[in-house]
């Protein structure tokens, strides 16, 4: 009699549930892990808001449960997590917002020692590709970047303003970039900016050309496991990718295997690259964690979620090479039908 | 003249640059030009043949010859000369 072997049992935990207009990678990373034929995982969905719709997508999440902002402190956090590891017993947690992985670096150690796997960039690399430092770690690497000016106050603006010319690029310091085509539209962007995020500000040289974006999972030795880029279609009024391509071109995956072997990058990353008419490659963001169009990625055979899962767990993974080009994702939205008892028991309990 | 290698062509006319991720769809005489260009034909070869099996006369297929060749150019689908 032959005995079929049965799969191991993971629990994996995801954040990134807000399917919005400006979308976390959480419901992409879930649908990439639920199609891997290794083991049967168990999603447990980490939410912030009790309308992140990825908390009533049943066939993504199997239980979800709140935890507190990452304002309030890694401690907070951490207590959140020991009663959520009590209950589901989690082997991995993949964070996937900027603002929170500051708190789950602090806190990997600990983890670690209670069972819980991450596979994260460390602190120091985190905030070395900081959108106030990108110009400074690209020039360190020999990467191209557009010139920019950390801001503070009003008077700064003009100064910047006569160095790049306008249009110039007015980003808040986490979140959000305006096109400005004159200094007082400058101006009364770096007050909205300011307010929403806080200071400093950045302004940034405006370089045209294709908006190009690379998904990239590096091993944290200096290799990196995986590399697919993605040319953006469709493009949001926020500047989101709503459909993609994939790419072949020798010089995108050179520019992140450089990257890679650079920083020794350890986890998620995206590039988010402009090429210009010349064909000179310049990076305009480095985002430290999967983008939320990372499903595209395992359709073009790259599985790159799973990937981050095995090395978590201390798993050799081998170097993904070929993948699908021309390869396309479209975005659609969907209005999910929910009841107000599930509604309810996330607000009031904090999981669903 | 040729058009890049990696520049994917099917039989209805649709073109894809992998490097790029840019797509055109060429109508049937431009999909049988943009064949032919492929199979190695020259200049006058494509001539000759358009001429023959349309009804046109050969000033005013040059000029609509240039003036896709043009494109096909500054779409950067064909090898630097």
């Amino acid at each position: 009699m032959i005995r079929t072997p049965t799969r191991k049992r993971l629990t994996i935990a995801v954040t990134g549930l807000n399917a919005i207009d400006s979308p976390g990678p959480g419901i992409a990373i879930i649908r990439a892990i639920r199609e891997c034929p290794d083991f049967t995982p168990r999603i447990i969905g980490l939410s912030y808001d009790a309308l992140e719709p990825g908390i009533y997508m049943h066939d993504i999440a199997d239980k979800t449960y709140q935890i507190p902002y990452p304002s309030t402190g890694s401690e907070n956090l951490f207590s959140r997590l020991q009663y959520i590891h009590s209950k589901e017993k989690i082997d991995v947690i993949i964070p996937n917002f900027d603002a929170e992985l500051h708190n789950f670096i602090k806190l990997s150690k600990k983890l670690n020692e209670m069972g819980i796997h991450l596979f994260l960039p460390s602190l120091s690399q985190l905030e070395a590709r900081e959108k106030i430092n990108l110009f400074a770690f690209c020039q360190k690497y020999g990467l191209r970047a557009p010139k920019d000016v950390v801001v503070y106050k009003e008077s700064e603006i003009e100064k910047a303003g006569k160095q790049f010319g306008y249009p110039l690029v007015v980003k808040g310091k986490y979140y959000e970039a305006t096109i400005a085509y004159s200094f007082e539209q400058a101006r009364g962007v770096f007050y909205k900016l300011s307010a929403k995020w806080g200071l400093p500000v950045i302004l940034q040289e405006f370089i045209t050309g294709t908006e190009i974006n690379i998904a990239v999972l590096g091993d944290g030795k200096g290799s990196a496991v995986s590399i697919i880029p993605m040319r953006k279609l469709y493009i949001t009024d926020k500047g989101k990718a709503w459909a993609g391509i994939t790419l072949k071109d020798k010089r995108l995956i050179a520019l992140a295997e450089k990257f890679v072997k650079a920083t020794k990058w350890r986890g998620g990353l995206e590039l988010e690259i402009v090429r210009t008419e010349n064909e000179k490659l310049y990076i305009l963001e480095i985002n430290p964690r999967f983008p939320a169009w990372i499903y595209l990625a395992k359709a073009a055979g790259h599985n790159q979620p799973v990937a981050l899962v095995k090395m978590a767990l201390g798993e050799r993974v081998r170097k993904y090479k070929r993948y699908e080009v021309g390869k396309m994702f479209i975005r659609y939205s969907w209005d999910l039908i929910t009841d107000l008892d599930k509604f309810q028991k996330i607000s009031v309990y904090g999981e669903n | 003249m040729k058009i890049k290698k990696n520049i994917a062509v099917n039989e209805s006319g649709f073109l894809f640059n992998p490097a790029t991720g840019d797509s055109f769809s060429a109508n049937p005489i431009g999909s049988e030009i943009i064949r032919l260009i492929k199979d190695g034909k020259s200049n006058d070869e494509i001539r000759c043949i358009i001429i023959k099996n349309y009804d046109v006369v050969s000033e005013a297929f040059e000029k609509d010859f240039y003036d896709f060749v043009s494109q096909l150019r500054d779409f950067k689908l064909l090898e630097e000369e």
